[in-house]
């Protein structure tokens, strides 16, 4: 631009040169929209990938291929009299279901292609009958018609039967797929709502592996984090905001949490298994101790958050409040906190969305456990819905990863709602100045 | 009595000494013309009741439920004449003792074992009698004394207010606590650490292969800990994420600062966010099962050699989880510079985009530097999707399509499972946490310190 003015040149050339180079400053306007659109487009693309890709993987999971079999509770081979406990861990419930299939295909003969047979139905049916069995003692020596979980690579040929003509083989063998249309063909096969999924443990079985215990972990160990880091990081926003002195020491308390807010997860696995597991010797596993590490590692959420809720509270309210002789403690719990309160709830739940999508802390304090009970307190060995969505990532059964893409959507569902929740709280609670 | 009965009955006190604080402080009031004549309001002397009686007894009984177990282990082997030297077989009759005073079954019962599990148990009971006494005593005791020194004249809301505040700035130090706390523990052990492998072979040493010898004549028995292919390993898959992350984020936050109008803001935006949202762990199994198994198809289809668990999957798909932070960090900053830079450069007739390159870049350029470095730091720091994606073996390498492995990797690898804390191999998981300590520190420490000092420039 200076070369232009300063040169001795009339304006007729000036414009020319002005001219000249406005097609190529206009086209690099239009390229540099561009990369900015594109970038947002990629940042969406991914968004549409992931989700995709992990409920076109998933969906399938919520329903299972259930098997329906005349079972008849015969004494002789349950090998049991009567219907009590003791002689009921001994009966052989396996037998029941074996019979119910040699009954349905009389026809098979042969030791391998008998056990194949037998493969048709979970391992776990046996448990089943067993509950159904103790719970109803009067069905002794009575025949019933019941729906089992078909093995889990039944499963998979029966649901990749849909997407194509014949099918993901896999370790089925051709006769064994015979069998399964046979049964289709006459509605004794047929995929039903994945109860299991919600109901049951993590088992080695795919079929029989379920969320529920990592769900309740998962619930227990948010309660202790919610229990500790709310209090705490509320009654550490009000002192640094409302009471703190401008000194070293209050420098140093804000300088902590700054840089605890970008120190990596998994250090903090690292002070729980240190000083939790080591050194006050508290159980492994337990949700106590996960509770513990992510409250450490939510508080600088939590009082970063609560902080701007303070702030954002007017001056005039306090003085107000002041004016009319109260004392600064008075200000800030009768007047100060309640307005406050919508922005500090809000700031928790994001805090606790974060908790319970974390996984790598809880790796380091032994959360990793194969766990098939569902725990029913803080200190009971348990696991969380994160941890159980990486231990199913790394089985090999195809069956897993459907199983792992539907914990991943139910996990993806409760966060959703949770920030939604949150920014809902926000628009109807929040009050604007 | 056990704990939680104990506790529930403290709670209980706690309940009655407000009720009886409250109602003698009107009581007190009646004699000398009603509530006006007291100092605080009653509930005021309620609360203050409550406090001497609760809170004392609170914190001793927490004391006493963190040290009691050492003390009585310390007694109980203390008695015992004939224990093993080390600390392991000590640790192991222990517990046989422990689980003999439970009543399980352990192998071979001798007198001596008999009689150190009645001694443990009997310290337990009285150990419990003490301490039921001990708390009840001091909140009897302590709510009585705070009760009788009710009188008009004391000033109950000031104490009470004292206490809050000191309640209040000790929650304020539990960041500090947590620091210190981080330190020592990571301090320590990496200190051991370091007493078995030297601090330079840990840090310039090109090999990793942490196995400790089970016997010592076993073959290929010495351990290697040299961590330069684990730091290689963290920035080759940290700079693939930041190639990703930082142009388009950084290109997204000048789209939505700039050009984008109020409709397209308030949608894209917060679709953005939901990557900030996802779990890691999703990303990890996003990476492993979907990314990798795609670049090594494409990798393969092109001639190229690829492994299944690539740097490149991992990184690329960290990228797409910085994408939100590096944007929001940005939007910040670009909206932080002052309208009148950029009318002034539209007003000497530039283009937007040249607007936007040439004044409002430079001029937010600290603050986008600061978000960058902090973008690095998460990126170092993150774990699950490189323990899904990028592998395991110590590769020392520059080629994306390789396997990698980073420190967060092995650090889980290291600790996962049962762990003894006198082996190097534990140990090192400490060591390699005290470098991405120190190393994300570093980062925020200037990050923040750039950030704010360009705050203040525009304020």
């Amino acid at each position: 631009m200076t070369d232009l003015t300063q040169s001795n040149l009339t304006q007729k050339e000036v414009r020319e040169r002005i001219e000249s180079r406005l097609a190529s400053r206009h086209r690099k306007e239009k390229i540099f929209r561009g990369f900015g659109i594109a970038s947002i487009a990629f940042g969406i693309l991914a968004v549409v990938v992931l989700f995709t890709d992990i409920i076109s993987k998933g969906s399938s999971a919520f329903v299972q291929t259930d098997i329906e079999l005349k079972v008849t509770y015969d004494p002789d081979t349950l090998g049991i009299d009567t219907v009590d406990d003791e002689s009921l861990a001994w009966a052989n419930f396996d037998a029941v279901i074996r019979n119910a299939l040699r009954e349905r295909f009389p026809d098979v003969s042969g030791r391998r292609d008998k056990r194949e047979l037998y493969s048709l139905v979970s391992n776990g049916a046996g448990f089943e009958l067993r509950e159904r069995l103790q719970q109803n003692p009067e069905l002794l020596g009575k025949t019933e018609t019941l729906w089992f979980n078909a093995d889990d690579d039944v499963d998979t040929y029966v649901k990749s039967l849909s997407k194509s003509e014949e099918g993901f083989l896999g370790r089925t063998s051709e006769q064994k797929a015979g069998w399964i249309k046979s049964l289709l063909a006459t509605g004794e096969l047929e995929k039903r709502f994945n109860t299991t999924f919600f109901t049951n443990g993590d088992s080695r079985e795919p079929e029989q592996a379920g969320i529920r215990a990592a769900l309740m972990g998962s619930l227990f160990t948010l309660l202790v984090t919610l229990a500790l880091s709310f209090p705490i990081g509320v009654a550490a926003a009000i002192y640094l905001e409302e009471f703190a002195p401008k000194n070293r020491w209050t420098d140093l308390i804000e300088v902590n949490i700054n840089n605890l807010a970008a120190v990596p997860s998994i250090v903090f696995g690292l002070l729980g298994l240190a000083i939790f597991i080591n050194f006050f010797e508290l159980p492994r596993s337990a949700p106590l101790v996960g509770g513990l590490v992510l409250t450490l590692m939510t508080l600088p959420t939590i009082i970063i958050s609560s902080r701007a809720a303070l702030k954002s509270v007017p001056p005039s309210i306090r003085e107000a409040a002041m004016g009319m002789g109260a004392s600064r403690m008075q200000v800030v719990l009768h007047h100060v906190l309640p307005l406050a309160m919508p922005g500090m709830l809000t700031g928790a739940i994001i805090g606790m969305a974060q908790a319970l999508g974390e996984t790598a802390p809880l790796l380091m304090i032994g959360m990793v456990a194969f766990i098939v009970d569902v725990p029913h307190g803080i200190t009971d060995p348990s696991t969380v819905l994160p941890v159980q969505i990486f231990l199913w990532a790394d089985s090999p059964e195809r069956a897993f990863v459907e199983r792992t893409s539907a914990a991943i959507m139910v996990l993806l569902a409760v966060l959703i709602t949770m920030n939604t929740c949150a920014v809902w709280l926000r628009k109807k609670l929040e009050r604007r100045w | 009595m056990q704990t939680p009965t104990l506790f529930a009955l403290l709670l209980l006190l706690i309940l009655v000494a407000y009720g009886t604080g409250f109602s003698r402080a009107i009581a007190a009031a009646r004699s000398g013309g009603g509530v006006r004549s007291l100092a605080s309001l009653p509930s005021y002397y309620g609360v203050h009741t409550a406090l001497w009686c609760g809170l004392p007894a609170l914190i001793i009984l927490g004391c006493w439920l963190i040290f009691d177990d050492a003390i009585i282990r310390a007694m109980v082997m203390g008695a015992i004449a004939d224990k093993p030297e080390s600390i392991a077989g000590q640790n192991l009759l222990y517990a046989q003792i422990q689980n003999l005073a439970a009543g399980n079954l352990v192998g071979n019962v001798t007198p001596q074992l008999q009689d150190a599990a009645a001694h443990l148990t009997s310290l337990r009971e009285s150990g419990r009698w003490m301490q039921t006494a001990l708390i009840l005593i001091l909140s009897i005791g302590l709510g009585a004394y705070a009760f009788l020194r009710i009188s008009p004249e004391m000033r109950a809301r000031e104490k009470v207010e004292k206490v809050l505040r000191i309640i209040l700035l000790a929650c304020a130090c539990a960041a500090i606590f947590t620091t210190v706390g981080i330190l020592l523990s990571v301090l320590f052990e990496s200190l051991r650490f370091f007493q078995s492998v030297p601090v330079t072979e840990f840090l310039f040493g090109l090999h990793w292969s942490p196995q400790m010898a089970l016997r010592a004549d076993q073959v290929g028995s010495s351990g290697a800990f040299g961590a330069v292919p684990l730091f290689t390993g963290t920035l080759l898959v940290s700079a693939i994420a930041m190639f990703v992350a930082v142009p388009v984020g950084l290109m997204s936050a000048i789209y939505l600062a700039e050009y984008a109008g109020k409709k397209v803001r308030s949608v894209a935006k917060p679709l953005l966010e939901i990557l900030a949202g996802v779990p890691t762990v999703v990303y990890g199994f996003f990476a492993a099962l979907t990314v990798a198994p795609f670049i090594r198809d494409l990798a393969q289809s092109m001639g190229l050699q690829a492994s299944s668990e690539s740097a490149l999957a991992a990184g690329l798909v960290m990228g797409v989880m910085i994408i939100p932070f590096v944007s929001s960090l940005s939007d910040d900053v670009i909206n932080a510079v002052p309208q009148s830079l950029r009318d002034g450069a539209l007003g000497l007739g530039s283009t937007k985009s040249e607007t936007v390159r040439k004044v409002v870049i430079p001029a937010a350029l600290p603050g986008i530097v600061g978000g960058v470095l902090l973008a690095v730091s998460r990126a170092i720091g993150e774990t699950m999707i490189v323990v899904m994606a990028a592998g395991l073996a110590a590769n020392l390498t520059a080629n994306p399509l390789e396997s990698v492995t980073t420190v967060t990797v092995q650090i889980v690898t290291l600790l996962v499972g049962d762990q003894e804390f006198d082996s190097p191999k534990t140990l090192a998981a400490f060591a390699l946490g005290l470098m991405l300590f120190i190393s994300t520190l570093i980062l925020n420490f200037i990050a923040l310190h750039v950030v704010k000092k360009y705050r203040e420039q525009y304020d």
